[in-house]
């Protein structure tokens, strides 16, 4: 069975590891670079960017799972993770992952009175929209060559998109019953493994 | 601000307990200046609460407190980039509003300053703003969340840095949920009877064996072991309240607190955050307080 790890340092990791486990797959919480070993996947949960990225960098996780991206490790990340995934945070100056080649800003919507809920379409994950949940949410600002676009609210802002095995998106599919963000994942991390036997 | 929001909804449940749900596994600092804010944020702090004084303060001042100074609660805000939450006094929904107003991100309905209304919490479900509110009992949490509260904190005994109080409403909490988990649903009405919750909470709890929102630990946290025993006990998260800045050493002492949140069940990594910290802040025995001192019997 697929082991996918869920990065446990502060936010909403249990409802990752609850839908990762709902499609069937074994989820485990990360807190310490020991615990890579055997990992096919990983997500990085919503929650503060700040404190998580202080940790990560406190317990030596940016450099092991930089080692990890470069040689194609799949990685989700959600809302806090899609910050700590980018390549540059406006407004902030925190080393991140730096993986993804988009520009993001933090709380980009307000405070907590303007977070939202909305319906979006997602052609990646079939005909019906997707309920997004945006929590004092960030947006991406700027997208690279090579960066997929996966979804825009209705006036065009980039909420989704995926580099590569690298997929990162504004809102929580985590706090939705809907699973087909997390299968969508699931898909990339199984064509990983068919492309890159080595999951060690 | 309404830039790409402008079709969706705002104010939602999902939405408002969404936010707890961020909180999670993370330290809720109280902060009374923008200088503070910033060192809580530095040291990891997932949200600050911005107040005029910290309850041991509040609590050897005595006399009426209040909501805090815009003034001092939008100097926080301007400090940090983390969420922003501030306290106001039970059923004093005006003060809600206030804070409603000044764009703070989560309300602590609080034991803490003074109450305003001796019957009635504040109705929290007519607010976007979502709300944090103290119980001691599961009856208390759920009548909160009935009322429209979108995540919950035990009470303990604020601004005594002994953990007693904590520890005896995290467990109170919990035995009610596996009891109301284990019961038959013939005896939920009458369990709700007891409760004083309402019968559909109780319902939901019985099927879920889960609060319905998010619960942290509050009053009494002054140290990293006191953080991670919360979290062994079953809490999703910590508030420390005059722990940070009435100990010998705010800054390391902050950082510890977080890590010891994160590896709560790491004891050798709580014992190396633990190691030249400084001194806790004094402690007071709770069986020390007079009775009309204490700050957890407030509210309905």
């Amino acid at each position: 069975m697929k082991k996918i790890g869920v990065l446990a340092m502060q936010g909403a990791f249990a409802e990752h590891i609850a839908a990762l486990r709902r499609l069937g797959v074994e989820a485990v919480p990360v807190r310490l670079t020991g615990e890579f070993k055997g990992l096919s996947g990983l997500v990085i949960p919503g929650g503060e960017s700040t404190t998580i990225g202080k940790l990560m960098r406190d317990y030596s996780l940016v450099d092991e799972l930089k080692k990890r991206i470069s040689k194609g490790f799949p990685v989700l990340g959600t809302c806090a993770g899609m910050i700590l995934l980018a390549k540059e945070v406006q407004g902030l100056n925190q080393h991140t992952l730096e993986a993804v080649d988009i520009r993001v800003k933090r709380n980009a919507f307000g405070r907590q009175v303007d977070s939202f809920e909305i319906c979006l379409d997602i052609p990646v994950l079939g005909g019906l929209p997707f309920p997004a949940v945006f929590i004092r949410a960030p947006w991406i600002e700027k997208v690279g060559d090579g960066v997929e676009v996966l979804a825009k609210l209705p006036d065009g802002t980039p909420v989704a998109a995926r580099q590569g095995n690298l997929l990162v998106t504004a809102f929580h599919p985590e706090l939705t019953t809907d699973l087909r963000f997390h299968d969508y994942f699931l898909s990339i991390v199984n064509g990983n493994s068919k492309a890159n036997s080595d999951e060690a | 601000m309404e830039k790409g929001a402008e079709k969706g909804e705002k104010g939602t449940w999902t939405v408002k307990t969404g936010l707890a749900q961020m909180l999670k596994g993370g330290v809720i600092m109280d902060v009374t200046t923008a200088e503070h804010a910033k060192i809580a944020e530095a040291a990891g702090a997932c949200a600050v609460m911005a107040l005029e004084r910290v309850p041991a303060d509040i609590r050897a001042a005595g006399g009426v407190a209040r909501m805090a100074d815009p003034v001092v609660i939008q100097a926080i805000q301007k400090s940090v980039t983390i969420p922003v939450m501030a306290k106001c006094r039970i059923g004093h929904f005006v003060e809600a509003q206030v804070l409603e107003s000044l764009g703070v991100d989560f309300i602590d309905e609080s034991e803490v300053l003074t109450p305003a209304d001796e019957s009635h919490h504040i109705y929290k479900h007519t607010f976007k703003v979502p709300f944090v509110c103290g119980c001691r009992d599961l009856g208390e949490a759920l009548r909160r969340i009935g009322e429209g509260a979108a995540m919950i904190r035990t009470k303990g005994e604020a601004g005594t840095g002994n953990i007693v109080e904590a520890v005896r409403h995290m467990r109170a909490v919990m035995d009610s949920l596996r009891k109301l988990h284990s019961m038959s649903a013939d005896e939920l009405m009458a369990e709700a009877k007891v409760l004083g919750a309402p019968f559909e909470l109780v319902q939901e709890v019985h099927k879920t064996g889960k609060l319905p929102v998010v619960n942290f630990a509050a009053g009494g946290v002054a140290t990293p072991a006191d953080a991670a025993l919360m979290m062994q006990l079953g809490a999703d998260g910590v508030f420390v309240g005059s722990g940070i800045f009435k100990s010998s050493n705010p800054e390391l002492m902050a950082k510890a607190i977080v890590k010891a949140t994160t590896h709560y069940k790491d004891p050798a990594i709580i014992a190396e955050v633990s190691k030249g910290i400084g001194a806790a802040m004094p402690g007071l025995d709770i069986k020390t307080i007079p009775e009309g001192e204490l700050l957890a019997p407030r509210g309905w």
